[in-house]
Formats: structure tokens, C-alpha cells, sequence
């Protein structure tokens, strides 16, 4: 146990790798079992117990299918759009706080990937160039509708980010600071659980959560894949794995999507009564401190799962309920209504600082 | 006009509400409804069938894919008089007659036999006027077989091979349908 902390740290960065990749995976599987539910159906169970190894017959299907590409393609573009899609969804889950600090004797891990103080601005620099994945894979694809999908992603995103960087902007005028690690320890004031930022900024969150919806490309706002009007969108061309990696950056962009919605207005790693619960450990179970904070630490990496995971499945519960935008509504909604209502959340949560009702 | 079912309703086109038009309680609203069908599948009974493991029971009068019976001592009871194919609305029957030799008493009930006899499922129409037009009561559509899928079109053209009865009594009854040996055994002992 003398690992130096960089190793640590480089560790903590590869199973933050892995998570993503294996939550990502069994989102596929998840879907379609939540899909079934609400519909009254059964769902995958064929394969393993209860289908769970669905999503390894899955990447054999999609690995042993044929590498098609469409005559007069650019195929090095072809090829770069999905890797991109993936490259930028993996890489936003890097400065995601997923626990609070391990302590071991000497070294302390930091249960995240990387610790900048600009961690917000890093996802959203991430985010926004995800959307390159699929205006490159819907040009290169040589195909009218793949590029209308494209395009239809490309305005889409660049209209709901407007509306999501200001809804968090009233968050950060809350905290002062971009790191995420901030903001989730400022949500944790002793012995005051209940002051999440959800409390505080509730109309920001129904405004983030909107724009993450899009953001995502998931139901209702999954305008760049639509079989009715586009055949299949930015991917009509795509198959085999390429396609399944277009696919599945979806699925770890809404894990990160909903990893940063549990740390900015859920609290992170933080879970109710939890200074209260380790003062307890240490006075009546007669643990050292050390020993109560490292309990706590996992108990909150188990908590912010939680909330993660309940995320996901109301990304998939909308997903089940809710009918496609249409294109016009869709950019009505972006424009006139969210931008305008995240602007004046931000006025109204000015004036609240300003009097002092909110820190 | 006076409205027969009484269900009809007049719809009224009033400008909407701000309720509505601010999406989210609708939005809540169809939540709430997939929610409910969400525990739905937990706590009642399953809408749909899970169709290779259980099938949905068949009705009793489906008539499903023909038979070609024997008689108690196993020969078959076809004597290719053509009322069948006759009968036939969509001329799916075709059969070649041909005598009885000397020697073959086992294998066919009269002096006359079908030699070949085809049923084209793709022209059938399971209406089972050739099981009625039958005086020998040799052709049946079977209670519980459908036609199977299949691949080519000459494989839904049906020969001997594939219509005429097995030969296992305990596998017999009388509307064609194929018994399992308990089954069989349970009609021996009614019969008894």
C-alpha cells in the first residue's frame, strides 16, 4: 500500500473509465427492460438470466455485421465522426466528483478522475463538442438526410446550451467557484442537509434538465434521429460498430448528463443527516475519525449513485411517455421560453442574493 | 341528429389555458400514466403472451393444417375419388389415382389409391369444404397445427410425405388432432 498519490489518482481516473463504459452498457440493457415495463411488455430475457447478458450478444451482433461505407463517402471522416462522439462522451465524466476524500495513513484519493477548478466549464466544453461526432458522421455520410439530421442536432444543441449555461450561471453566482468538488462540498453545510442547490434553484433545474434532454439528444428532443422524416438521421448511413458507438455515447452522455445534474442541484456525494450519522460512529460505535469519514465517503459514492441512477431512469421514463418535438416547437421552446425564463432566474436569483435571502 | 351510442362527445376549441400551455402538468400528467403501467407489469397479469414458451389456447372450431387419416388397422383411407379437390374453392388440391396390387391390402383400405396427393398451402384457404366433401372421411384439418413458415415456394406444396397420417394408433382421434401418449392413454380408458 505505498502507492504514490498520482498513482492513486491514475487509478481512480481508469475505474472512472470503466464505470462509465459498464453503466453505459447496462443503460442499453435498462432501457429496453424499462421500455417493456411501461408498455406492458416482458422485455429481454433470453439471454443469461433475466436477458442479462443482452448487451454482450448485442456487441457480438454489432461487431460481426458488415462494415459498409456509402459510395462517394469520406471515409477518414466516416470513420473519425463516431470515435469523436465517443472520445468527448468519455471524456466529460473525468471531473465528475464521485466521492469526497479517502483517507489511508498518508495518501488521501480524491474518488475523482481529475480536480481542476474550471471542472463546469471543462463538460460543457466537452458537451458542445460532442455535437462535432455527429455533424462530421452526418456529412461525411454523403447522404441528404443524414446531413439534415446533423444539422437538425447541430442548431438543436447550440440553441438548448444558451439556455443550460445560463440556467447554471445562477448556480455559480450561488457558489463562486467552477469546481464541481465545490459546489457539491458547499451543499453539505453541517447539520443543514435539506440546503441542496435544488431548494434554492428550483425553476434553473426544470430549465437544466429540459436543456439536458436535448442536450443528450433523447426523447422528446431526439430530432436528429427520426425514421418518419429522415429515414434514421445523422446515422441512416452507419452500421456495424460504428453505429453501435454513436449509440452508445448517447447512453454515457446521459450518465454524465445525469452525474452532473446529482452534483450541481442534488447534492453529490452528500446524503441527509451524514455528519450527524459519522459523530454517532465515532462517539457510540467508538470508531476512529479517520475510519468514520472513510464510511461516510462511501456511503455518499453509494448515495450519489443512487441519485445517478435515478436519473437514468427518468431519462428513459420520458423517453416511454413523451411523443418527438416538432422542429418549429422545438426551437420555440429553446428561444422564447427558456432562454427568456433562465434569464430572469437569474435576475430573481440575483435579487434574492442581493437581499440576503440565499448565500 | 340524435346520437345512437350516446358516447359521442362535442369537442370545443377554447384558447388554451396557461396550464397547458406550459407543458409540464401534461407532462406530469402522461408520467403519471406510465408509472401505473410500469408497476402494472410487476403486480397484475401480463398483456402479452410469451409466445415460444406458451401459446395462446386455439379455438375449438380453427381448422388448422390437413391430415390424411388412417383406419384401425393403419391403411389409409384415401381413395383419390377427387371430391376433395373438387370441392376445393381455390384449387390447392391436385392427386394421381392408382390401382391397389396384389399384396398391398395393409396399405390401402380400397382397390383404389392416391398415388400422389398435393395440397398447395399458399392457395389454401383452411375453409375445410374438402374435409366435408370427403365420403371416406380420409381428409382432415387438424385443431392444433398451423402451416409452418418456410423459406421457399415449393416447400409449401404439401405431399404424402408430409400429409398422410403417422402410423402409431395411440396418435390418432378422430379430428386429426395428434395425441400425446398420456392423452391417448386417458381415451383408451374412457373407451373401455
Amino acid at each position: 500500500m505505498t502507492l504514490p498519490a498520482l498513482g492513486w489518482q491514475g487509478l481512480v481516473v481508469l475505474v472512472v473509465f470503466g464505470v462509465s463504459l459498464l453503466i453505459a452498457t447496462y443503460s442499453t440493457y435498462a432501457e429496453r427492460v424499462i421500455a417493456a415495463f411501461l408498455q406492458d411488455r416482458v422485455g429481454p430475457d433470453r439471454a443469461g438470466p433475466f436477458g442479462l447478458l443482452q448487451p454482450l450478444a448485442d456487441a457480438v451482433k454489432l461487431f460481426t455485421k458488415e462494415e459498409f461505407f456509402p459510395a462517394g463517402a469520406n471515409r477518414a471522416l466516416f470513420v473519425f465522426g463516431p470515435c469523436l462522439a465517443m472520445t468527448t462522451a468519455l471524456m466529460s465524466s473525468a471531473v465528475i466528483p464521485f466521492g469526497n476524500v479517502l483517507q489511508f495513513g498518508e495518501t488521501s484519493i480524491h474518488l475523482q478522475g481529475i480536480e481542476i477548478n474550471v471542472g463546469m466549464l471543462y463538460v460543457f466544453g466537452m458537451v458542445s463538442l460532442g455535437v462535432y461526432g455527429i455533424m462530421i458522421g452526418g456529412w461525411a455520410s454523403n447522404n441528404k438526410f443524414s446531413l439534415l439530421g446533423a444539422i437538425r442536432a447541430a442548431s438543436q444543441n447550440i440553441s438548448y446550451e444558451i439556455a443550460m449555461g445560463l440556467a447554471l450561471i445562477a448556480v455559480l453566482m450561488m457558489s463562486g467557484t467552477l469546481s464541481l468538488r465545490e459546489i457539491t462540498l458547499q451543499q453539505s453545510v453541517a447539520g443543514e442537509w435539506h440546503f441542496w442547490n435544488i431548494a434554492k434553484q428550483p425553476l434553473g433545474f426544470i430549465i437544466f434538465i429540459v436543456c439536458a434532454f436535448a442536450e443528450t439528444n433523447r426523447t422528446p428532443f431526439d430530432l436528429p434521429e427520426c425514421e418518419t422524416e429522415l429515414i434514421g438521421g445523422y446515422h441512416t448511413e452507419y452500421s456495424s460498430m460504428k453505429m453501435g458507438l454513436y449509440l452508445f455515447a448517447e447512453y454515457i452522455n446521459v450518465f454524465v448528463a445525469s452525474a452532473v445534474m446529482s452534483v450541481l442541484y442534488f447534492g453529490g456525494f452528500n446524503f441527509p443527516f451524514q455528519y450527524e450519522l459519522r459523530d454517532w460512529l465515532v462517539s457510540s460505535q467508538h470508531l476512529e475519525l479517520v475510519t468514520a469519514s472513510n464510511i461516510i465517503t462511501i456511503l455518499g459514492l453509494v448515495g450519489l449513485f443512487a441519485k445517478i441512477f435515478g436519473f437514468i431512469f427518468f431519462f428513459m421514463w420520458v423517453r416511454w411517455t413523451l411523443p418527438r418535438f416538432r422542429y418549429d416547437q422545438l426551437m420555440r421552446l429553446g428561444w422564447t421560453i427558456l432562454i427568456p425564463l433562465a434569464i430572469f432566474n437569474i435576475l430573481l436569483t440575483g435579487g434574492l442574493i442581493t437581499f440576503g435571502v440565499i448565500n | 341528429m340524435e346520437s345512437l351510442s350516446k358516447r359521442a362527445k362535442v369537442l370545443e376549441k377554447k384558447p388554451m389555458t396557461f396550464a397547458e400551455r406550459a407543458y409540464l402538468p401534461a407532462i406530469f400528467q402522461g408520467l403519471t400514466i406510465t408509472m401505473r403501467h410500469f408497476f402494472r407489469a410487476a403486480t397484475k397479469k401480463q398483456v402479452t403472451v410469451r409466445y415460444p414458451d406458451e401459446t395462446r389456447p386455439f379455438s375449438p372450431v380453427f381448422r388448422g393444417l390437413h391430415v390424411l387419416k388412417r383406419d384401425e388397422a393403419g391403411r389409409e383411407r384415401c381413395t383419390a375419388c377427387g371430391l376433395c379437390a373438387v370441392a376445393c374453392p381455390a384449387e390447392a388440391i391436385t392427386m394421381v389415382a392408382g390401382e391397389r396390387k396384389k399384396g398391398e391390402e395393409n396399405l390401402y383400405r380400397e382397390e383404389k389409391y392416391a398415388v400422389s396427393y398435393e395440397i398447395n398451402m399458399l392457395r389454401c384457404i383452411f375453409c375445410g369444404l374438402c374435409e366435408e366433401a370427403c365420403p371416406k372421411a380420409a381428409v382432415y384439418l387438424q385443431a392444433d397445427k398451423m402451416a409452418p413458415p418456410r423459406f421457399e415456394r415449393d416447400e409449401f406444396i404439401y405431399g404424402k410425405d408430409r400429409l398422410v397420417e403417422p402410423v402409431t394408433p395411440d396418435n390418432r382421434s378422430k379430428r386429426g388432432i395428434q395425441l400425446t401418449p398420456e392423452q391417448a392413454d386417458k381415451l383408451r380408458s374412457q373407451l373401455a
